[in-house]
């Protein structure tokens, strides 16, 4: 293959995650690391770099249109921010002291957890009568839109999700994905913010968690121009796409199929790192 | 002030894209039919290692430079939204998030300052 046929061969797959990814709420970065890696036989580094900045270009898209809506919670995102930056800085320094291999392990093992959430149920959890005192003192609680008019919510627990948001931040840097389930799993489940609102502040948050590390990455010559460019490129084509198409798609076959798709990526990543292909 | 964001957003990402496109075009004239290698990591030249590396390489006209100017646009467009919070909970008297939303940008800083530096290990 020569650059242009890669260059293109790269667009589409990029364009079909990114589309993917916005119909399924996944992101489409997830699956264009391992892909990058079995399909082409890009190095892990290079993979992660490249991903790791179309990463910040689906969030800020995404988070263009839920702020205007009145979804995130901007109050909440900053204070979480603290955590997943620190931890993101602290996971990109890492990950160059990590052998390839285990990366490749560990981002399959995140792979398969993702997958799994992905294709899970999300009943929404009572909403919590008061707040804790922590979230009263930083003004967390807030409304958000539905049907049926503004929807008050309180929070809870907000010490362990700030550790876990640390963690979300430490993997996101570690593998320049934007451990977007993670996330949502500490305010969905931990502090009893609404899913919706959680899913809305966790894609508001990966921006600003992705360019913590990406200054590492950058530094260390792991973003590539030839390679994170059809990335980018395809993953913001196909979320367009995605979006567009959001209202009338099958969301809960199509979550199946992308399901099927990271779990099978997830497994190829975890048998070439213990068999130290990768 | 989440109107404000969401231009912030939509424009950073806008202008990223958009000078990526451009250097995207130039690089596959270029380069376009020469055999692209990622099977081993040699790491990036020095001068796509660092903004100032770059924008030296933009100015001696170089693709994969105006590629990579795209790529810090992108990525200064989250620390741009930070660095207008700041402003805006300063506007609303907020002091308790004008520091929280300090503490961020000072991380970001950090990270990125380190980039300015070059080839730093």
């Amino acid at each position: 293959m020569n650059t242009s046929e890669f260059t293109g061969f790269i667009y589409l797959i990029s364009t079909v995650a990114g589309f993917l990814g916005a119909l399924t709420g996944l992101g489409g970065g997830v699956v264009i690391t391992p892909a990058l890696i079995l399909l082409l036989g890009v190095d892990i580094r290079y993979a992660i770099g490249a991903t790791l900045v179309s990463v910040i270009a689906t969030s800020s898209g995404a988070a263009a249109a839920y702020v205007r809506e009145g979804f995130s919670n901007i109050r909440i995102g900053m204070f979480l921010e603290i955590a997943t930056t620190l931890g993101a800085v602290l996971g990109a320094s890492v990950a160059s002291k990590t052998p390839t291999s285990v990366l490749a392990v560990i981002f399959g093992f995140v792979l398969l957890y993702s997958a799994y959430q992905s294709t899970r149920p999300h009943p929404e959890l009572p909403s919590e009568s008061r707040s804790d005192r922590l979230a009263t003192l930083l003004k967390m609680d807030s409304s958000y839109p539905t049907p049926q008019g503004p929807e008050s919510y309180h929070v809870r627990r907000v010490r362990t999700g700030f550790s876990l948001m640390f963690g979300a931040g430490m993997l996101s840097g570690l593998l320049g994905i934007g451990s977007g389930a993670l996330k949502v799993i500490a305010m969905d489940q931990v502090m009893r913010i609404p899913f919706k609102v959680s899913t809305t502040t966790s894609n508001f948050m990966i921006g600003v968690t992705a360019a913590a590390s990406a200054g590492v990455y950058l530094r260390r010559g792991y973003i590539d121009p030839g390679l994170a460019m059809p990335v980018m490129l395809g993953v913001i084509t196909g979320s367009i796409i995605g979006a567009r198409h959001l209202p009338e798609a099958k969301t809960h076959v199509l979550r199946l199929i992308f399901g099927l798709v990271v779990a099978a990526l997830a497994i190829e990543m975890i048998y070439s790192g213990f068999t130290g292909k990768i | 002030m989440e109107g404000v964001i969401s231009i912030l957003l939509q424009a950073g990402l806008t202008l990223a894209a958009g000078v990526v496109l451009a250097g995207g075009i130039c690089y596959l004239f270029r380069h376009g039919t020469s055999h692209p290698d990622y099977r081993v990591f040699r790491g990036e030249p020095t001068d796509l290692r660092s903004v100032a590396g770059i924008l030296h390489g933009v100015a001696a006209l170089r693709c994969r430079d105006l590629i990579q100017l795209g790529l810090v646009l992108l990525i200064a467009t989250p620390v741009a939204r930070v660095a207008f919070s700041v402003f805006a909970f300063a506007m609303e008297r907020d002091r308790t998030y004008v520091v929280i939303t300090l503490v961020v940008l000072a991380i970001l800083l950090y990270s990125l300052a380190g980039g300015l530096s070059g080839g730093l290990r």
